[in-house]
């Protein structure tokens, strides 16, 4: 690295340390947010009243109900008026399984079978856990039923695969339920948006704003040295910040990286590279640091919180915005952070979204420079 | 350094700048020798950061020229950059870092730490009246320091590379008159020694220590010369210093005569100056005739404000009358 860029980045960090507030929300809001929620859903519930609204009547659903009451998890709701989701209101349940009519005709054509769930979700804790004993539940009795189904068709034509039933848990009321688990990946990627976008914009516009940059731009400093100087101490911050998340997140929460801490660097790597770039072609659209921040976190922190999964899943959004969330480096870097940090996965379950941020890396470091010079050499 | 030579140190040619249909800058040109203090004046808005920026490469003229030592800016801006040294209008040194680490930070952008003889800090902050130790804390933010303190650090960050050619924009604005005037000595010491110094101020006292002065007025130059010249050839007559009883009438006694070019009011007192070949004894026989009272009269030497107050108000916007056909533009074409 050359002397300017050091210059550079060694003033940053000076700001940056200088400014217990910028510190504070860049490293301590993170693990905040992680020990929050995760102490929050890590608590175990028991006997929760279930009522069961069986519109099929057959063999098949009731032993679909009876399944759900033998582990004792779930006692049957008290009888009352109003059926459904008006039972999760008036708190007679904590959740209502809904088997449809035709649900046994469906299972014996070996289609899928949907059966809904509500659960009572103003109890985030308890619903959380709720619907996971739910989603545990069908599984074990889709496999049941799968086994049954297989024996009956006998060996020589197989027949169709695959899941037979169909269950949709819906979750009412507070729908940003996450266990710790997904929250890791997108609080990884939260910090690093925070740092590597918002603050790089703030950190450029603060200079235009205060006339430094015009101090520095009439001495021979050249925009790459500058927009480099400017960046990297922000990516570094933003990397401490997620190393640091990941790490507690392994030692209070058990919440290890399944995959490749290597396939993790340099996938990160790749995000930093986009939102930095991201950050300085905000900041040449801004010449106050009110405008880049509404424009940083219009475009990264509020995409971030709602549309690349974060919070809401993705596939249950409607198609539109499903496509919108395509706009954002968010998107493809959860979805790699899911497969490398969850799963485990290996490259291939991942090489699309890489490739994807790879190009959003190129597109943005081309239009950053194009403007950041455009802008140094013409007006103000 | 290279370009000082013979040839100016400092040649706007005909410089233009628009921002949208507005002109800030329409046609400057001057010239700057090595050794000079070139004093830029103008009213808010006239014009002259902008022709500053365009000096300084911070900004593309649309239309002009410019070379600062020796070197097209257009053609060469980084050339220019390592040989000027630009303190701009606004204070714009980092506040939440010492004195010395914002020198650092500057020095190391010109690579001033390499290669030169000793420590180029050292010499900037010697060189500014920084260095006399007493009492300055290494520790303490530049934010918490004095204003003329600051604005000697500012001139120490852009004279760390030893710049022939410096642009002072408004270097004294907001500070006390015992600081400015230190200031001045410093700014004095660098034309010494042969650097050529572009200075912008609002206080016209100040502009008197310029080897010359240029007026901008809406973009364009409306008097320009050495400081003397341009008095001379505002008032050709005497100028006399006007003490009497009552100001009002007297004012007006004196507007109604022909002879009378310019009276204003300078705080109790009238300065009157007067077309050539008239003296005081008809001013005070006016006075008398007008019942202003005991009038104590005398001969005083105009100032530049005096001066710059005439050609703004007896100039439209275009050209100088008077004063651009007398001795004045010496130096500007
Ligand atoms: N980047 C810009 N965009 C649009 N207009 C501008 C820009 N910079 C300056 N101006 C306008 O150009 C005119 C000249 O501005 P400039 O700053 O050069 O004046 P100045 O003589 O330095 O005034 P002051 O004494 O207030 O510093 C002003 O009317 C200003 O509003
Ligand atoms: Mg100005």
């Amino acid at each position: 690295m050359n002397g300017r860029i050091r210059a550079i980045a060694r003033k940053e960090f000076r700001h940056i340390l200088r400014d217990p507030g910028s510190l504070g929300a860049l490293l301590g809001l993170p693990l905040f947010l992680l020990l929050m929620f995760g102490y929050a859903v890590s608590l175990d519930v028991d006997e929760v009243p279930l009522e069961v609204r069986d519109l099929d009547r057959t063999p098949e659903s009731r032993a679909l109900a009876e399944a759900f009451f033998a582990g004792g998890r779930f006692v049957p709701a008290d009888p009352g008026p109003g059926g459904g989701e008006s039972a999760l209101e008036t708190g007679r349940a904590a959740a209502v399984l809904e088997i449809p009519p035709g649900f046994a005709r469906a299972l014996g054509r070996g289609e899928a079978s949907p059966v809904r769930v509500a659960v009572d979700g103003s109890d985030g804790t308890r619903a959380q856990t709720v619907a996971g004993y739910i989603d545990g539940l069908c599984l074990r009795y889709g496999g049941d039923l799968r086994a049954l189904e297989a024996e009956r068709a006998g060996p020589a034509d197989g027949g169709p695969p695959g899941a037979v039933l169909d269950i949709r848990p819906r979750v009412l009321f507070n729908q940003e339920l996450r266990s710790v688990v997904f929250l890791v990946p997108g609080l990884v990627a939260l910090i690093l948006v925070i740092t590597a976008v918002v603050s790089t914009a703030l950190a450029v516009v603060r200079e235009k704003e205060n006339g430094s940059m015009e101090q520095i731009l009439v001495s021979p400093v050249g925009a790459l040295e500058l927009i480099l100087g400017k960046t990297l101490p922000y990516a570094a911050v933003g990397a401490v910040s997620a190393a640091v998340v990941l790490g507690a997140a392994a030692l209070l929460f058990g919440v290890e990286v399944a995959g490749g801490v290597g396939a993790l660097a340099w996938t990160t790597g790749l995000f930093l590279l986009a939102s930095l770039a991201l950050g300085v072609l905000i900041s040449t659209m801004a010449d106050t640091q009110q405008v880049a921040f509404l424009i940083s976190t219009m475009l990264t922190l509020i995409p971030t919180f709602t549309l690349s999964g974060f919070v809401f899943p993705v596939r249950n959004m409607p198609a539109v915005i499903r496509w919108v969330t395509r706009l954002f480096p968010t998107t493809y870097y959860l979805e790699i952070l899911k497969a490398i940090v969850i799963k485990g996965a290996p490259f291939r379950y991942y090489a699309g979204p890489a490739a994807a941020l790879a190009l959003y890396a190129a597109a943005a470091i081309a239009a950053a420079s194009v403007r950041f010079s455009r802008e140094r050499s013409r007006s103000r | 350094m290279s370009g000082s030579g013979d040839g100016p140190a400092i040649l706007a040619e005909g410089l233009v700048k628009r921002f949208g249909v507005f002109t800030a800058v329409d046609g400057v040109s001057f010239e700057v020798p090595p050794g000079r203090i070139f004093g830029l004046l103008g009213a808010n808005g006239a014009g002259k950061s902008t022709a500053i920026r365009m000096l300084c490469g911070l900004l593309a003229p649309d239309g002009g020229r410019a070379r600062v030592a020796g070197i097209d800016v257009a053609r060469d801006p980084e050339g220019v950059k390592s040989r000027i040294g630009y303190m701009s209008q606004k204070f714009s040194l980092y506040g939440d870092l010492t004195p010395r680490e914002n020198a650092e930070f500057f020095s190391s952008l010109y690579d001033a730490g390499g290669g030169g003889r000793g420590d180029p800090i050292a010499r900037a902050f010697e060189r500014t009246g920084l260095s006399g130790g007493a009492g300055r804390p290494e520790g303490v933010l530049t934010r918490d320091l004095s204003a003329g303190y600051r604005q000697r650090l500012a001139l120490a960050c852009a004279i760390l590379h030893r710049p022939r050619v410096l642009f002072l924009d408004e270097p004294t604005a907001g500070v006390d008159p015992v600081a400015r005037r230190r200031f001045w000595d410093l700014i004095y010491g660098f034309a010494e020694e042969g650097a050529a110094v572009l200075v912008t101020t609002h206080y016209l006292d100040e502009a008197e220590y310029c080897s010359e002065v240029t007026l901008m007025r809406d973009g364009r130059i409306v008097a320009a010369g050495k400081p003397g010249d341009l008095k001379r050839a505002c008032f050709p007559g005497i100028v006399l210093e006007i003490e009497c009883g009552s100001t009002g009438p007297a004012l007006e006694a004196l507007r109604r005569e022909p002879w009378v070019e310019e009276a204003a009011v300078f705080g109790s007192r009238i300065h009157a100056a007067l077309a050539p070949g008239f003296g005081s004894d008809r001013v005070s026989s006016l006075l008398a005739a007008s019942g202003a009272g005991e009038a104590k009269i005398r001969e005083t030497d105009p100032t530049l404000e005096d001066a710059f107050l005439k050609i703004v108000s007896s100039t439209g916007a275009a050209s100088l009358g008077g004063a651009g056909s007398g001795p004045t533009g010496g130096g500007a074409r």
